[in-house]
């Protein structure tokens, strides 16, 4: 059977730490599919002039080729030049809940992130990406530092 | 005649600073005796009473048409409004489309059009004519109000145009033309312009000079009185940073502040009725007594309707046609459902903000009151009031007979109303204008430094005339909107009962909640 590992992107350095560890436990584990996601922070509930609520569709559609063509695409061929089974999936929405979204949906065993690099006031209001994803996933995190 | 005075106009912006307010009034003047001389008999006809009252005609056409369309389609408001708060809350909403315009925000998008100064001035002064009264007619043509904005905005992202690029227009204009050939009836594209033209005039007054205006009249209350045009070149800076520029980190700011301040003032207004709780019920019996026997206002219970209805319709500007611009962005592959989540747009501007002020004004004792007979004392038309004032200045006393601080915050939650206002306007003159001259870069531009300039004149004078003209233009849209409204209500009732029996069925998903 094929065993999946969901890896969260960010188009920073953290993103390819995270990458480089699910490499090494992919290695390990044999027929391993690494699945890539990146997600484009957006909320449903933001306020919006009228003229941006017009061009919404147009700009998301960009929003999603740009993140594909600068991040996903590049780390997906890079993987399989070294031989790794991978693909990219790119999407809008809250980054935790959408990371162990993605990962029930493929099934997958373990979500792979890195440690949150965002700081300051908003980490100790809301807390990170990172530390949501730990408290409310459903599959195994691992979180890479 | 009209070149004359925009001529005029332009000669008041160039006029240099010192001798500006030496000139001002001789071009105010002037500008407002030709303006007046053209537009008087518009604006009279729009505005005429029925004959033997003091009853605006156009009031009448809202209500009527909001009455109708309440029948046509059976209560909607109140059959629909459950799924409407779940359709806002995206209990409906397909996940793969998460990027694209929800339901939330393209009503929080209109909202930020139509919640305003008429929330708190305009409700102070039916209430300073019509006493508490006025309050239950304004929440009946409110409720009234919510099928009139459903027919509108359903119609309103049935017929946009959606452009290969990916962007949408939306509004009447194109539901009017397009609409009126699929029932193959006439005449449909010539009143697409004349909504258009009425839409432009509109926007560039009431929903650009009156703000200024206005916004203005609340920052020299405070700072002093100074010349309008620092006010005007400031706010016109700031939108032409946000319209032309677009510079959206303003807008941003200004988007989320604006709610803030709308959920700030209900909830003062409701810790002021909490504090007051003896008098809730007292309070409810003056809006009910004096919404049937007028408590002793000019023209007894008609009074309180008249001023009740007026301020519903000039306030959620429902069958105006505005809305249905701002809501046709949403991402939705069912038109009604937009339709469903517009009818809670008089519901939150109306039944609940316009009545908290009302509340408000009546619990805090402002109105007077003659204890022999517990009718309100009159001065001419208007009731007294403790301090003598009137308006926006009747709201603030209100407020601050509870938070001696709230006129502060009043005051900048007035600007910033008056900010957002104009910038959800500009883009529905935009619209207008873009349906005459042509989506083009160039008539976009053309169109957002006119109005930039006009943010200028309306600070700078107080051009009478031309606010009543713009205020006119506004329901003249009305006018031609419900026209239209009537032609194509039967294709509403169609989806909707498309829709329904498809939810019933279950082929409509729900995928949350």
């Amino acid at each position: 059977m094929t065993t999946s590992i969901v890896v969260g992107l960010d188009g920073d350095g953290s993103g390819m730490r995270a990458l480089d560890f699910a490499k090494k436990l992919a290695k390990g584990m044999g027929t391993c599919e690494l699945i890539l996601v990146y997600v484009i922070e957006w909320s449903p509930y933001s306020f919006q002039t009228a003229e941006e609520n017009a061009v919404r569709h147009k700009r998301r559609e960009e929003e999603i080729e740009a993140a594909l063509e600068r991040v996903v695409t590049p780390s997906v061929a890079a993987l399989k030049k070294e031989g790794f089974s991978a693909r990219g999936i790119v999407r809008h929405g809250d980054v935790a809940d959408l990371l162990n979204t993605v990962a029930v949906e493929e099934g997958a065993d373990q979500i792979v992130v890195a440690r949150s690099s965002e700081g300051g006031f908003v980490k100790r209001v809301f807390g990170t990406a990172t530390a949501n994803l730990v408290m409310h996933a459903t599959v195994p995190v691992t979180v890479v530092g | 005649m009209k070149k004359l005075s925009f001529a005029a106009l332009a000669g008041l912006l160039a006029t240099p600073s010192a001798a500006f307010a030496q000139e001002a009034g001789g071009i105010d003047q002037a500008v407002n005796e030709v303006f007046a001389a053209v537009t008087g008999p518009f604006v009279n006809l729009i505005f005429a009473p029925l004959p033997g009252t003091s009853f605006p005609w156009i009031v009448l056409w809202l209500v009527v048409a909001a009455s109708i369309f309440t029948l046509y389609f059976g209560f909607i408001q109140f059959r629909a409004f459950k799924h409407a708060i779940q359709l806002v809350k995206g209990d409906y909403s397909d996940p793969k489309d998460a990027g694209e315009v929800s339901h939330f925000q393209a009503l929080a998008t209109a909202l930020s059009g139509t919640v305003g100064l008429g929330n708190i001035a305009g409700v102070a002064v039916a209430v300073g004519i019509g006493g508490p009264g006025a309050t239950f007619w304004m929440i009946l043509a409110g409720l009234l109000g919510m099928a009139s904005k459903f027919t509108e905005c359903t119609l309103g992202v049935k017929y946009r145009n959606e452009y290969p690029d990916g962007t949408v227009s939306g509004g009447p204009m194109y539901y009017i033309s397009k609409g009126f050939i699929e029932r193959k009836v006439p005449g449909g594209k010539i009143m697409a312009i004349l909504f258009s033209i009425f839409c432009i005039l509109g926007a560039l007054g009431g929903g650009n000079m009156f703000q200024a205006n206005q916004a203005h009249a609340q920052i020299s209350g405070i700072l002093g009185d100074y010349p309008g045009w620092i006010t005007g070149v400031i706010f016109a800076g700031v939108v032409f940073a946000v319209i032309v520029g677009g510079i959206k980190s303003i807008a941003r700011v200004t988007e989320k502040v604006v709610p803030f301040m709308g959920v700030l003032y209900v909830v003062a207004a409701l810790v002021i009725i909490a504090a007051n709780y003896q008098q809730i019920g007292w309070a409810f019996g003056q809006i009910f007594e004096g919404a049937f026997t007028g408590l002793g206002i000019a023209g007894g219970f008609v009074g309180a309707l008249i001023q009740g209805f007026k301020r519903a319709a000039f306030s959620n500007e429902a069958g105006v046609g505005s809305a249905a611009i701002a809501h046709s962005a949403v991402r939705t592959k069912e038109p009604i459902t937009e339709g469903f989540v517009s009818l809670l747009e008089p519901f939150i501007d109306t039944v609940v903000i316009c009545t908290m002020t009302a509340l408000v004004i009546t619990i805090s004792g402002q109105l007077m009151v003659d204890p022999a007979t517990g009718n309100y004392l009159m001065d001419g038309n208007m009731i007294q009031t403790v301090g003598g004032t009137s308006g926006v200045a009747l709201t603030s006393a209100a407020f601050a007979s509870a938070f001696s601080w709230f006129p502060y915050v009043l005051a900048i939650a007035v600007v910033l109303f008056a900010f957002s206002t104009m910038i959800s306007w500009s883009y529905y003159g935009l619209k207008a204008w873009t349906y005459l001259f042509g989506e083009s870069k160039r008539a976009e531009l053309t169109f957002k430094v006119v109005f930039c300039v006009f943010v200028v004149i309306g600070a700078a004078a107080s051009l009478g005339p031309v606010i009543d003209f713009s205020d006119a233009a506004i329901f003249a849209m009305a006018v031609v909107n419900i026209a239209a409204l009537y032609v194509l209500m039967p294709i509403v009732k169609k989806e909707l009962n498309s829709y329904l029996s498809r939810l019933k069925s279950g082929e409509i998903k729900r995928f949350k909640g």
